[in-house]
């Protein structure tokens, strides 16, 4: 556990969280491995995890029927994979599949949800880090809407 | 000034609109030395001239382009064969800061088509590769038929001393690479912020978002450079076509320093 706490407090997503607040995430958290092409999680299925990549590629893909597995977009070291644990109803709302070997920490969200509510400070924390990291998906995805490289007509 | 006629000596088509021209001097004499980051003006002869980046080895003996078939001009250019004659004028404009970047790392950020504009750079930087902390390149395309000279990225991200980094917009069935917009490479490269040099090329927005990024991440603005494109004409100033500001991109350009050109990029009226 220890290791684990050292790991995660190291990673700037739980930057400056505060001892006891670490101690409490750290409880929630246990390593993970998935191989090549494994799906992490499915679409539509119970939201219960995040993820802090440590180590390979993971792809957030949708499927539809005309063209298969679409990805849009990859993540890799040092990534916060999944906010659906903690928006209700609680659901993935893509698959992510494991590109490359892949190691990563999970958190249970169940667990951080009851901490969450019995210490809003705690909560309140963590949301500001989601928040902060749906900011830059957003971002990212707008410019690729943009499609910026096409050629003007 | 009256172009200089260069023969097609090879032509390849790169991607569905983009090709790559290598020239040489019809007389037979050695062409101009020219610096990275450096354009020419090419001229089809009896349809136009267009300002176009030098893409290839300055130390190499022919003149390469590398350009999309967008309008007339180029449309024209797409359809030269080898032995067919074009009008050079150049080289003009600004370079890269490859002497000023000596011992920083450096950052290169290519976004679809930005990239001939930097490849001169990279090779200087790779031909004095000891003079230089880390190098990394950033690259992103629309999708992964839209990468640019993929023989030589791939040689490029086996070297040790070199860190490529590729995305693509869209991903295709059987694409296993990174997919996201450029700006995401960003992390995920190892440089130190104060201590780099960055050039970007691509469209302006992604030049701004790209530079804000390295901000972010410690960059200085005034170690950032980019390479504007504007409607250069006569190449030295003089007519005010490549008004920019207080700026004319062909002489003060195309590479600015970022902190010298950012207010300007945001102003809707130049």
């Amino acid at each position: 556990m220890e290791t684990l706490e050292r790991l995660l407090s190291q990673h700037p997503f739980f930057k400056e969280l505060g001892g006891e607040y670490m101690q409490l995430v750290t409880g929630c958290a246990s390593n993970v491995r998935f191989e090549p092409d494994q799906f992490i999680f499915r679409e539509g299925t119970e939201a219960n995890q995040f993820y802090l990549i440590r180590e390979g590629r993971v792809a957030l893909q949708l499927f539809s029927p005309e063209r298969g597995h679409i990805t849009i977009e990859t993540l890799g070291e040092g990534d916060i994979l999944g906010w659906s644990w903690l928006i209700p109803p609680y659901s993935w709302h893509f698959d992510a599949k494991a590109l490359d070997l892949t190691r990563a920490i999970a958190l249970d969200g169940k667990c951080l949800r009851r901490k969450c509510e019995d210490d809003h400070n705690l909560g309140y924390e963590l949301l500001k880090r989601f928040s902060h990291i749906m900011g830059q998906r957003l971002e990212s995805t707008r410019l690729q809407l943009l499609d910026l490289y096409g050629v003007r007509s | 000034m009256v172009p200089r006629p260069y023969v097609v000596k090879r032509m390849r088509k790169d991607t569905v609109d983009t090709f790559t021209l290598e020239l040489g001097p019809k007389d037979g004499r050695s062409r101009f030395s020219f610096a990275p980051g450096q354009f020419n003006m090419i001229y089809i002869y009896g349809v136009g001239e267009v300002p176009i980046s030098i893409c290839g080895d300055p130390s190499s003996s022919t003149l390469v382009h590398t350009t999309r078939a967008v309008g007339a001009v180029t449309k024209a250019m797409s359809k030269l064969r080898r032995g067919d004659i074009v009008g050079i004028r150049g080289p003009f404009g600004t370079s890269w800061p490859v002497e000023q970047a000596r011992t920083r790392d450096v950052v290169v950020v290519a976004g679809g088509i930005g990239l001939p504009p930097l490849r001169p750079a990279l090779y200087h930087l790779l031909a004095h590769r000891d003079a230089y902390g880390k190098v990394v390149l950033l690259y992103g395309t629309s999708t992964p038929d839209d990468i640019l000279f993929k023989e030589e990225l791939e040689n490029w991200r086996a070297r040790f001393d070199l860190e490529v980094f590729v995305t693509v917009d869209r991903g295709t069935p059987g694409w296993r690479g990174n997919v996201g917009v450029v700006t995401t490479l960003i992390t995920k490269a190892g440089f130190d912020p104060t201590n780099t040099i960055a050039m970007i090329v691509g469209p302006e927005v992604m030049m701004r978002f790209t530079a804000l990024e390295l901000m972010k991440r410690g960059v200085k603005a005034e170690t950032i450079y980019v390479s504007m494109e504007r409607n250069m004409k006569c190449g030295i100033g003089l007519c005010g076509h490549c008004q920019f500001g207080p700026l004319f991109t062909c002489k003060d350009g195309p590479v600015f320093r970022y902190d010298q050109i950012k207010d300007l990029l945001v102003k809707w009226e130049i």
